[in-house]
């Protein structure tokens, strides 16, 4: 029974994960149809910086820990503010070429990072709390769980509260529904995708931070690593919907760790099957709309 | 089109010249190729390209790289230039060839003919799964899931360490190949052998290209929608591009496994697959000879830059500087971005524009420019193909690239325009 418990609360915590880096490459591919390759990059980078942070200020106090949290979120954002300004708004309407841009972006800011950190992972070290377990009926739950779903869940609400209730979410999500005509109601939807870009970076650099903290090191490849996860998760919960990102994040990631734990490691492969199955039976995905 | 209907008085004018041209570029590929196999008995001292005079082995083996590449690129090209196929596991194809023949050889002691072919088949049943999987979803949702099966496969050999080595790599069972293909000694076997299989691989492009399937694939670029209503199967006809490709890179693999006397992990990751995109894109989508530039070009590149990193003159600089410039991929990516956003037509497509504009020819639409609107139907289609020395100047080039309409993708399709 504790063990039931274990992988499922460390599952739900490992697509809360997901989740953060996921949200916004579906944000960003449902209202720009942009396969954001670089969104890795932003998660490293605000992971890197959050370290850097944690280390002025004392990596072992909660203060330190939230600083980073919040300069991650704020590199996130920029760099992805940057991304969108720089190399994405320019191919306007051209989402091969927007594609590779992003491709070649994180070729070029992974090679950066490992010139300027180093290619060994830096170890991280956070308030001692994260290292202790909390037991939850039987099973020792590391805490760094908790705060990775408190963290995704915070990060959930906010995005749902700001998409349902202000006038720049109402955009975002007219946008995602049809383009074409919330153009033509006069509208400008190019400040709406840097917005989107904003979002989503700052997301994944929360989500860098706490990957950072759930890996205990952090290294230039920390963000391909997950993005492939998170890629899956976008497929399997529908492009573009924001409630299949959530759901799927949870599913794989739960599905994945009780497959490593009780199919001996098979994790990653039952997700790929689970992706192939998605596909085959439903192409647009969880929640997607129809294809 | 006014493209399709030339007049017979400029088509008689055209044609002496149009048979010249034709036979043109044949006559350089065989004189290249022979240049080529020439090089093992020649000594040609090429200064910062090689490291050595061409008959020695660090050249040649550096050379048969840069062939090993082209291969692979020219079996992305079919993929992304002819049918128009964003993938992102064709590393799997790739290292897939290089782990199966590898381990074959090693496990089940075969020599190296039957074991070649016993892993082509693994390769060709490992495409037919992946591909008749990932074909279900175009565009931007294909590029995802090609990139999770390469994943799958990268975990797989990754895991199992006990067939594969696992991160340190397998190494070449030697005692199963040939001897004239082991020793650095020789190279030059190796070398003939890798060339013999680019020119290969680069008639099969060749051949689908021309071929009926090759037509298909690339009328399914343009518009898969009026493919459909015609009658024809576009989804067949994806999966056999994806079929062959996958088989040519996975010949590519072999032989990088015979060259390298050894596989790693890298050759199945993602990032093998950007690498290959990236050779692809430099060299121009879409022109079979810009993949072969752009593979060379990528890994002397990447050879030499590294090299490059450890000179002096760039050790000396401050830090700002020196830790940018000694990260070779740092300099290939920042150049991957700025050929996809000033140069969308790579290395063969800008040649191709400025000889077109010199004779006087429409040119064909090739680059990225192409593959614009591949998310979903495009508008008015060009002419598919190249549009040949054909008479008057229509209007054949590619669809505005800063089309102001909307296109609509397969994911929108239905709520264009609802009430």
């Amino acid at each position: 029974m504790s063990a039931v418990v274990l992988t499922l609360i460390t599952g739900v915590g490992l697509g809360a994960l997901y989740f953060l880096v996921a949200s916004g490459l579906s944000l960003i591919y449902g209202l720009m149809h942009v396969l954001n390759f670089a969104h890795g990059a932003f998660l490293s980078l605000a992971a890197f910086i959050g370290w850097q942070t944690a280390q002025a200020l004392g990596v072992s106090s909660w203060w330190a820990l939230l600083a980073s949290i919040g300069v991650g979120a704020l590199v996130g954002a920029a760099f992805a503010v940057f991304t969108e300004l720089v190399l994405i708004r320019p191919l306007y309407e051209r989402h091969i070429e927007q594609v590779l841009v992003t491709v070649g972006l994180a070729l070029a800011a992974v090679a950066l990072f490992e010139g300027i950190w180093g290619s060994d992972p830096l170890t991280v070290a956070g308030p001692p709390w994260l290292k202790q377990t909390t037991v939850v009926l039987g099973a020792h739950i590391p805490n760094i769980y908790w705060l990775l779903i408190l963290a995704a869940a915070l990060v959930l609400g906010a995005l749902v509260l700001f998409l349902k209730k202000t006038r720049y979410g109402m955009i975002i999500r007219a946008g995602v529904e049809n383009r074409a005509m919330v153009t033509a109601l006069g509208i400008d939807v190019r400040r709406a995708f840097t917005l989107v870009f904003a979002i989503g970076g700052a997301a994944a650099g929360i989500g860098g931070v706490l990957a950072m903290h759930y890996m205990t090191f952090v290294s230039a490849h920390l963000g391909q690593t997950l993005l492939i996860f998170a890629f899956i998760v976008t497929v399997v919960g529908g492009l573009g919907s924001l409630a299949g990102a959530a759901i799927a994040s949870v599913l794989v990631a739960v599905l994945q760790q009780f497959a490593n734990f009780y199919l001996g490691g098979t994790g990653d492969f039952i997700v790929v099957i689970m992706l192939a199955a998605v596909l085959l039976l439903r192409p647009r995905g969880l929640l997607g709309r129809k294809a | 089109m006014t493209t399709t209907t030339a007049q017979p008085s400029t088509r008689a004018t055209a044609q002496p010249t149009a048979r010249a041209t034709r036979f043109l570029p044949a006559i350089v590929g065989v004189a290249f190729i022979a240049l080529v196999a020439m090089l093992p008995l020649l000594n040609i001292t090429v200064p910062v390209i090689l490291p050595a005079p061409t008959y020695m082995p660090g050249s040649l083996a550096l050379i048969s790289l840069c062939m090993v590449f082209a291969a692979l690129a020219l079996s992305y090209n079919m993929l992304l230039g002819t049918a128009g196929m964003l993938s992102f596991g064709h590393a799997l194809a790739f290292g897939g060839g290089a782990y199966l023949l590898g381990v074959i050889l090693d496990r089940f002691e075969v020599p190296l003919v039957p074991a070649t072919l016993l892993a082509l088949v693994g390769g060709l049943a490992v495409a037919l799964l992946a591909g008749s999987i990932a074909n279900r979803v175009g565009g931007i949702p294909f590029a995802m899931v090609t990139l999770a099966f390469a994943e799958a496969g990268s975990v797989l050999v990754r895991r199992n360490s006990g067939i594969t080595g696992g991160e340190e790599g397998l190494s070449l069972a030697t005692e199963q190949v040939p001897d004239m293909l082991v020793s650095v000694a020789n190279t030059r076997n190796l070398y003939w052998l890798i060339l013999a299989m680019l020119v290969v691989v680069y008639l099969v492009a060749l051949w689908v290209d021309r071929s009926r399937l090759g037509h298909l694939a690339r009328a399914a670029r343009e518009n898969d929608q009026r493919v459909r209503v015609l009658g024809l199967h576009p989804y067949t006809a994806k999966l056999a591009i994806f079929v062959i490709a996958s088989l040519l890179a996975g010949a590519s693999g072999m032989a990088y496994l015979l060259l390298q006397s050894g596989t790693v992990p890298h050759a199945v990751s993602a990032d093998l697959t950007i690498t290959v995109l990236v050779m692809v894109v430099l060299g121009g989508v879409g022109y079979r000879w810009g993949a072969v530039v752009g593979g060379v070009v990528y890994t002397l590149l990447d050879q030499r830059l590294t090299v490059l990193a450890g000179a002096d003159a760039i050790q000396g600089l401050p830090a700002v500087l020196r830790i940018p410039l000694s990260e070779p991929l740092f300099l290939l990516g920042t150049m991957f971005v700025l050929v996809v956003m000033f140069l969308p037509g790579g290395i063969a497509g800008t040649v191709d524009k400025v000889w077109s504009r010199r004779q006087g020819r429409v040119r064909k639409s090739g680059g990225l420019e192409a593959l614009d609107g591949l998310d979903g139907p495009a508008g008015p289609a060009g002419p598919a193909g190249p549009a040949g020395p054909a008479g008057p100047a229509g209007p054949a080039g590619p669809a505005d690239p800063a089309d102001p309409v909307e296109p609509t993708d397969p994911a929108g399709a239905d709520r264009g325009v609802q009430t």
